[in-house]
């Protein structure tokens, strides 16, 4: 049972180690890459706070062996904000709407906002609460997220439109 | 929780991979989405010393419509089931119900072929292919065989899946235009098993039912089809007292284990009110 070759790109940067296949994909981005924004809450696929972006997916990464996503691209919330340190919108939403209180179950919801609404940039109150239904709060009551999930979907397509606007 | 150590394979082709589960034997189990088989090697219940990857397998992906036959590749994700606009156009019971298993994240890395091939009885396609009478087409050292839903389950986590063989895809002969469908599911809360659900399709003439098929999930040791429920509406208008005698044949096969979903008498009270619903939703939506 030895350990294997790991190459994957996470937040843009390729990344390299040997890891045993088991370990699980939420360990080795906490433990390997020490990025610790990703939570273990359940450990077992219920709470969603280590949800990361997997090519494109939303998916829980304490039930993804680090063997599968070998060769993946994988966004954790560390890799939302731009270069410059600016907070992505969702990430400003949170902040102005109050979608969060201790803050444990935020940077799972906001990755799986994230991936919501690249899927669906104008999704219905009803949408945003069954697109989040994977991620449990245990502070909020979840009001504030659906509100910071709207504001943010509605200042993403004004920042999306602007520049055909200005050209009018 | 840390699973057991494994050696991790992930072949190309379905030869490939047919192959390789033949050459390192018993031990060695097939991953899909992984979300019923690593939850289970958490808890140590599964102890697999390989395992082989089908992620990269193109041809065990996908969605192929012929005329009325429908063909889903066994790595076709949950979440792909339901983005299909054909398949929710010829078959829309697969999205109702795919749209009630687990969650978002779940469904994007879930397979079709995972869920039916896993054999818990609390996966939902399993019970719903029961009704639907689909086909799983199954490829082994031996060479391929096709073999009917309704003779794939056991008992709790044994199917009729030989050792070595891989679930290859699901083939289902789309109902007929202007069929009524209906899954309906009781759960505690997102994310979990039914504590009883029912899957029906019907079709109707002039406003008689001339077909009628009903399955039941989690209400016993595999899926049950509900023969007896089926015809009970068959030469029926769907009436209430049909509705009725449906409800009751089903309920006479439930026999759901007792756990946090609740006791038996409990389980089997939900299959009546899963059936009437499912029935008449069904009914509402036949043309
Ligand atoms: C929190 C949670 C809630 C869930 N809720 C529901 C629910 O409400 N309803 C529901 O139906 N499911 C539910 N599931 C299960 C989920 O749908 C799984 O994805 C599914 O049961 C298994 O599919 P998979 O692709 O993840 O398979 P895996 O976990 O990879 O495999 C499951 C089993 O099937 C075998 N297998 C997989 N693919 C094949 C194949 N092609 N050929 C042969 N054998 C194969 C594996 O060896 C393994 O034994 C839930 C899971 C979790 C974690
Ligand atoms: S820690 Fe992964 S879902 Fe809770
Ligand atoms: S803010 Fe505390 S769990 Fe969501």
């Amino acid at each position: 049972m030895s350990k294997m070759h790991v190459k994957m790109t996470v937040n843009g940067r390729a990344v390299e180690a040997l890891a045993e296949p088991r370990t699980l994909l939420i360990h080795f981005l906490r433990e390997e890459l020490a990025l610790t924004g990703p939570h273990i809450g359940c450990d077992t696929s219920h709470c969603g706070a280590c949800t990361v972006d997997l090519d494109g997916k939303s998916v829980k990464s304490c039930t993804v062996f680090v063997a599968q996503a070998n060769g993946a691209e994988v966004t954790t919330i560390e890799g939302l904000a731009a270069a410059d340190g600016s907070l992505h919108p969702l990430q400003e939403a949170f902040r102005e709407h109050h979608g969060l209180q201790c803050g444990f179950c935020t940077p799972g919801m906001i990755t799986r906002a994230y991936r919501l609404l690249q899927e669906n940039p104008n999704p219905s109150e009803a949408e945003i609460r069954f697109g989040i239904s994977g991620n449990l709060c245990r502070c909020t009551g979840y009001q504030n997220i659906v509100k910071a999930i709207q504001a943010a979907a509605q200042q993403m397509a004004v920042a999306t439109t602007a520049p055909g606007e200005a050209a009018e | 929780m840390i699973p057991g150590s494994f050696d991790y394979h992930r072949p190309r082709t379905l030869e490939e991979a047919v192959s390789l589960l033949a050459s390192l034997g018993e031990e060695s189990r097939v991953v899909a989405g992984g979300h019923s088989l690593i939850p289970m090697m958490k808890l140590r219940m599964a102890l697999p010393e390989h395992l082989v990857d089908l992620q990269d397998v193109a041809e065990l992906k996908g969605i192929r419509i012929d005329g009325s036959q429908i063909t889903i590749g066994a790595m076709t994700t949950q979440a792909e089931m339901i983005a299909s606009a054909e398949l929710a156009r010829l078959c829309p019971i697969l999205r109702e119900t795919a749209l009630q298993i687990a969650d978002p994240q779940i469904r994007s890395l879930g397979t079709v072929g995972g869920n039916v091939a896993n054999g818990d009885p609390g996966n939902d396609l399993p019970g719903l292919m029961q009704a639907l009478d689909a086909r799983y087409l199954l490829r082994g050292p031996g060479g391929e065989r096709e073999l009917p839903a309704r003779a794939f389950y056991e008992g709790p986590f044994t199917t009729a899946l030989d050792p070595g063989e891989v679930l290859a895809a699901v083939r289902i002969a789309a109902p007929a235009a202007g069929h009524g469908w209906a899954y309906e599911k009781q759960k505690r809360k997102i994310g979990d098993y039914a504590t009883a659900a029912a899957a029906v399709l019907l079709e109707l003439e002039g406003g008689t039912c001339r077909k009628a098929s009903i399955a039941l999930t989690n209400v016993g040791d595999t899926p049950l089809l509900a023969e007896a429920a089926g015809r009970a509406l068959v030469g029926t208008a769907v009436d209430a007292a049909a509705v009725k005698a449906a409800a009751e044949a089903a309920k006479a096969i439930a026999a759901p284990a007792e756990d946090g979903r609740g006791p038996r008498a409990f389980r089997v009270h939900l299959t009546d009110v899963m059936v009437t619903r499912a029935v008449e939703k069904a009914r509402s939506r036949a043309s």
